[in-house]
């Protein structure tokens, strides 16, 4: 790692050096004005910040909007000797400065010499507001709806004509609609009552907060009964497609929480419910995965790193698995107890050494940028890691599902698992099978693992928050059952999620628990029982 | 199975014997100082830290030669994050190892534990972490911050800087935020914000699926009054809320959340991307410049020999905590607890940040309170602090309950008084 930081700043530096070549940083007549108002920045506080961030914006200076994201992004310092204002780029405690009136590079300095000049939330959103403005007539159609968003926020009659403008020349369809809702949201204040009443009629099913408050104020304050009236009705209407959504939304919640427990649960599926044996270890075979993810983002770029770490993780987990396996639980066949304590002692060695080795402190797993954000589908907007790791739960069950039903080692721990002294009769090598499925069912862990990563912490007690939650799913679904396993994570999860708007987080999951032991005494062998011989057992 | 249990007891057995022998070789003539914090177990992220700044401290100070003539020794136990085992590990340093202070605990409910037994044994603790307060002992000083050093100015500067109207206070379900949220319910009240405006959520403890909560936190805010959350979320539960807030894209402009449990440390562990600007409220921040604080990060990278590891307020007031006691002991002459306690109250030592901490009566200090907004490289960035130093106030005067009730171990003599009734209970009731 060490030798990494050289070469990274050799080429941020490269880069510097390359762009004061392409472009030697030109001279702008107000250069003067512009430093004499950031050298003032230094000493303002967030009051004197405001002030002097309007001045800069009126300024016609290209480094202007350089310098205020850079403020916004908590990147502009003081540099006290020889008292100008720079901005920083890089992480790290040595960074590389530039000037920020000119743009010239200035070498590498210890961020603890440099003053950084603060910014807060109110002086970002000022910023943001400001520099969006400017970008209603951008080339890019996003940085154009940031503009009319602003606007949507807070309508300020003067900014009519430059829309109307705006929608005489727009040719995106989604900035177009924007736009007209924008100035429907205008022509609520128009003194005209019938322009009034088809403006409110318009706005019917916008859901931004900021269109709902005005239409609740036009249907509680306006002069004229039809603008009140159809204000009303464009309110129902809105009413009606939020509690739409709110449906949707809870279902495609429950959904995710569901795959989440799915994904935890499907290796033990395999090694609980196909071979019988109760492996508390688990969770730390996840945790393992999830290290693995970790150790993969040390080296590859992050967009990179998922692919890869999800083979790794399998097999690095699996590897584990089968040491388990053929280092312990191999002695301890039909002896549960055993096998439960073994394995519960396994976890807790698991846990301790990884304590050990990479500090009990939690390791930060970036996200992948095609999995943050939102991803609409129609309005409904849903979270992109959820939606990812959905579909991954999907694939890995329906990978598991074909290894089991299509492949040679399946048929063989299916023959294994209904009946162990006829499968050897038949030629089965059962030592070799049982070693190979509790890889399987570790390495599918493993791959979980990597899953999780992206939706919480990453440290030693990773696998703990799961194992209760994976054995749940495996009871509740019918030991030795895959479908089941689906059928009873996918139903668990969206009972919690229907349930908690009702009755909070906390209530929730213990009504999902006295739920699930309730019937596990009706129906003991849970959604769907194995039949045949070896349920018999 | 029963085969394998005395094998498993004499494993057991000789741990034991092994621990004991190691405690026995030293010599006498030192002082020997107790660190009760949890090294393995859920609570081992937080509290390994506290660990090694005692044992810096230690260092440190034995290079300066030592304490009255004496070198400090440390022993160190693991209660394992494990409660009761607080209480028994409390015991045998304070029995068998005869220490003469113990730094330890983070958890409210491990200080609960360990409190009788030092109230027993007659022992000192310094209990270096933000509580709900509600409590003081002869026996402990409470060196982190008391809600008034925390949540009151943190809600203080939303309502008053950021003009917030509407409020959501979550919390992890246990003691500390329990309490600080009934605390900040009445304390809002008292400023006048209505019933509908404030809503209070409660999850399990590392929970990770917050997808519904966050969706109920994006609605209650959007009924067009600026809207804030008040966050007593505890550790490990935050990173999985943050990440879901990121992804449902509400940011710290839109929806600011003040957390009073996530620091440095904490963030030195998360992907700080989507947290810009989101704010916590400490009486300490690493980023805040003065030479006493360059100093301490410069000798932490130095004895922990990792340029990369961050300070946090529990180290600071860890910190405060053991130079206090060596004044205090420099003042007794002696480490007699007795001597030791009633030499503590009034010491001045400096802070990291600038200021002064003094111990107060009831056994707790007095603090700056910052307000720190998230950097992207997991560093906060101050942008209010309180005009003073706030003594910190044991029984909070928002609650029915306590509203009468101080504390104070010179001229009371209690930690329970009730100004009211004129009676003293708890600890020295009689």
């Amino acid at each position: 790692m060490p030798s990494c930081i050289p070469v990274r700043a050799w080429l941020a530096a490269c880069m510097l050096a390359l762009a004061a070549l392409c472009g030697s940083p030109a001279a702008y007549a107000g250069d003067d004005e512009l430093s004499a108002t950031l050298i003032q920045f230094r000493d303002a506080d967030f009051d004197g910040k405001t002030e002097l961030v309007e001045k800069l914006v009126v300024l016609d200076n290209p480094r202007v909007a350089v310098i205020l994201n850079a403020l916004s992004d908590s990147r502009l310092y003081f540099q006290e000797d020889p008292g100008r204002v720079v901005i920083g780029l890089g992480d790290g405690s040595e960074i590389t400065i530039e000037d920020a009136v000119t743009g010239a590079a200035l070498g590498q300095v210890g961020k603890r010499d440099l003053d950084r000049i603060t910014a807060n939330n109110r002086l970002r959103s000022l910023i943001e507001d400001r520099l969006a403005s400017l970008g209603l007539s951008s080339a890019d159609p996003s940085q154009r709806r940031a503009a009319i968003d602003v606007f949507l926020r807070n309508p300020d009659p003067a900014g009519v004509p430059r829309l109307q403008a705006r929608l005489a020349v727009e040719t995106d369809a989604k900035t177009r609609q924007l736009l007209t809702v924008a100035l429907a949201l205008a022509d609520l204040a128009n003194p005209d009552a019938t322009v009034r009443a088809k403006a409110a009629t318009d706005l019917g099913g916008q859901l931004q907060p900021e269109i709902r408050g005005r239409l609740a104020k036009a249907a509680a304050e306006d002069s004229d009964p039809a603008v009140r009236e159809a204000a009303q009705r464009a309110l129902s209407h809105t009413q009606f497609r939020l509690q739409m959504l709110g449906w949707a939304e809870t279902l495609f919640f429950g959904l995710s929480l569901g795959s989440v427990l799915i994904l935890a649960a499907i290796g033990l599926a395999v090694t609980f419910g196909v071979m019988g044996v109760i492996n508390m270890a688990h969770g730390e075979l996840m945790m393992l995965g999830a290290y693995t993810t970790w150790l993969v983002q040390q080296w590859l770029p992050v967009n990179w790193s998922l692919p890869v770490a999800v083979p790794l993780a399998f097999l690095v987990t699996a590897l584990v698995g089968i040491a388990i396996e053929r280092g312990v639980i191999r002695f301890l066949y039909g002896r549960p107890l055993e096998t439960l304590l073994a394995t519960f002692g396994i976890s807790l060695i698991l846990q301790q050494a990884v304590r050990t080795i990479f500090s009990p402190l939690n390791r930060s797993v970036s996200a992948p940028d095609w999995m943050s954000g939102t991803f609409a589908i129609g309005p409904l907007e849903v979270t992109m890691n959820r939606l990812v790791i959905l579909g991954f739960c999907i694939a890995v069950f329906a990978l598991l599902w074909l290894a089991l039903q299509r492949t040679r080692l399946g048929l063989e721990v299916r023959a294994v698992s209904q009946n162990r002294a006829m499968a050897r009769a038949m030629g089965v090598p059962s030592a070799r099978v049982d070693a190979l499925t509790f890889g399987l069912g570790s390495g599918v862990a493993g791959v979980a693992g990597v899953a999780l990563s992206q939706l919480t912490n990453v440290g030693p007690n990773l696998g703990q928050s799961y194992i209760v939650d994976s054995f749940m799913v495996v009871v509740f679904g019918g030991v030795g059952n895959l479908w089941g396993t689906l059928v009873a994570g996918l139903s668990l999860g969206v009972a919690n999620k229907v349930l908690e708007p009702w009755t909070g987080a906390v209530l929730a999951k213990i009504v999902v628990l006295v739920f699930l032991i309730l019937f596990i005494q009706k129906r003991p062998r849970g959604l769907f029982p194995q039949r045949g011989r070896a349920a018999e057992v | 199975m029963i085969k394998n249990l005395p094998k498993f007891l004499r494993g057991a057995l000789l741990t034991g014997a092994l621990a004991l022998g190691a405690t026995l070789a030293h010599a006498a003539d030192t002082i020997k100082v107790g660190v009760l914090h949890s090294l393995s177990g859920t609570m081992a992220i937080s509290e390994t830290t506290l660990k090694d700044t005692v044992l810096m401290l230690i260092d440190a100070q034995n290079k300066k030669g030592g304490l009255l003539g004496k070198k400090l020794e440390p022993v160190v136990v693991d209660p394992a994050s494990n409660w009761p085992l607080f209480a028994e590990k409390a015991r045998e340093l304070l029995q068998k190892d005869k220490v003469a202070v113990v730094f330890g605990c983070w958890t409210s409910v491990s200080r609960k534990s360990v409190l009788p037994v030092f109230e027993e044994l007659n022992g000192i603790l310094f209990y270096p972490v933000q509580y709900e307060g509600e409590e003081s002992s002869r026996n402990v000083f409470y060196t982190g911050a008391a809600p008034n050093q925390q949540a009151i100015p943190a809600v203080d500067y939303l309502m008053n800087d950021l003009g917030v109207k509407r409020w959501v206070l979550e919390g992890t379900d246990y003691v500390y935020p329990r309490t600080t949220n009934k605390i900040l319910e009445a304390y809002l009240k008292s400023k006048g914000v209505k019933d509908e405006d404030i809503m209070i959520n409660y999850t399990p403890f590392g929970f990770s699926d917050w997808q519904s909560e966050v969706a109920k936190i994006k609605q209650f805010g959007s009924a067009g009054k600026k809207t804030a959350v008040v966050s007593t979320i505890n550790g490990d539960a935050n990173v999985p809320f943050y990440k879901e807030l990121g992804n449902q894209g509400l940011s710290a402009k839109d929806i600011p959340v003040v957390a009073f449990s996530v620091g440095e440390e904490e963030l030195s562990g998360i992907d700080t991307k989507p947290l810009v600007g989101h704010l916590a409220a400490w009486n300490y921040f690493e980023s805040i410049k003065n030479p006493a604080n360059d100093a301490f990060i410069k000798e932490w990278h130095a004895f922990i020999k990792d340029p990369k590891r961050v300070t946090n307020d529990p180290m600071e007031a860890t910190y405060i905590g053991f130079n206090m006691w060596v004044k205090a002991v420099e003042k007794a002459k002696t480490t007699d607890p007795d001597k030791v306690i009633d030499a503590m109250v009034g010491i001045e030592t400096p802070n990291l940040t600038g200021g002064t901490a003094k111990m107060l009566p009831n056994h707790h200090l007095t603090k700056p309170v910052y307000i720190g907004e998230i950097q992207a490289d997991g560093q906060f960035d101050v942008v209010w602090k309180t005009k003073g130093l706030v003594p910190g106030d044991a029984w909070s005067d928002f609650l029915p309950g306590s509203k009468d009730i101080t504390a104070d171990w010179v001229t009371l003599k209690c930690g329970n008084y009730n100004t009211v009734t004129k009676k003293c209970s708890g600890q020295n009731f009689k």
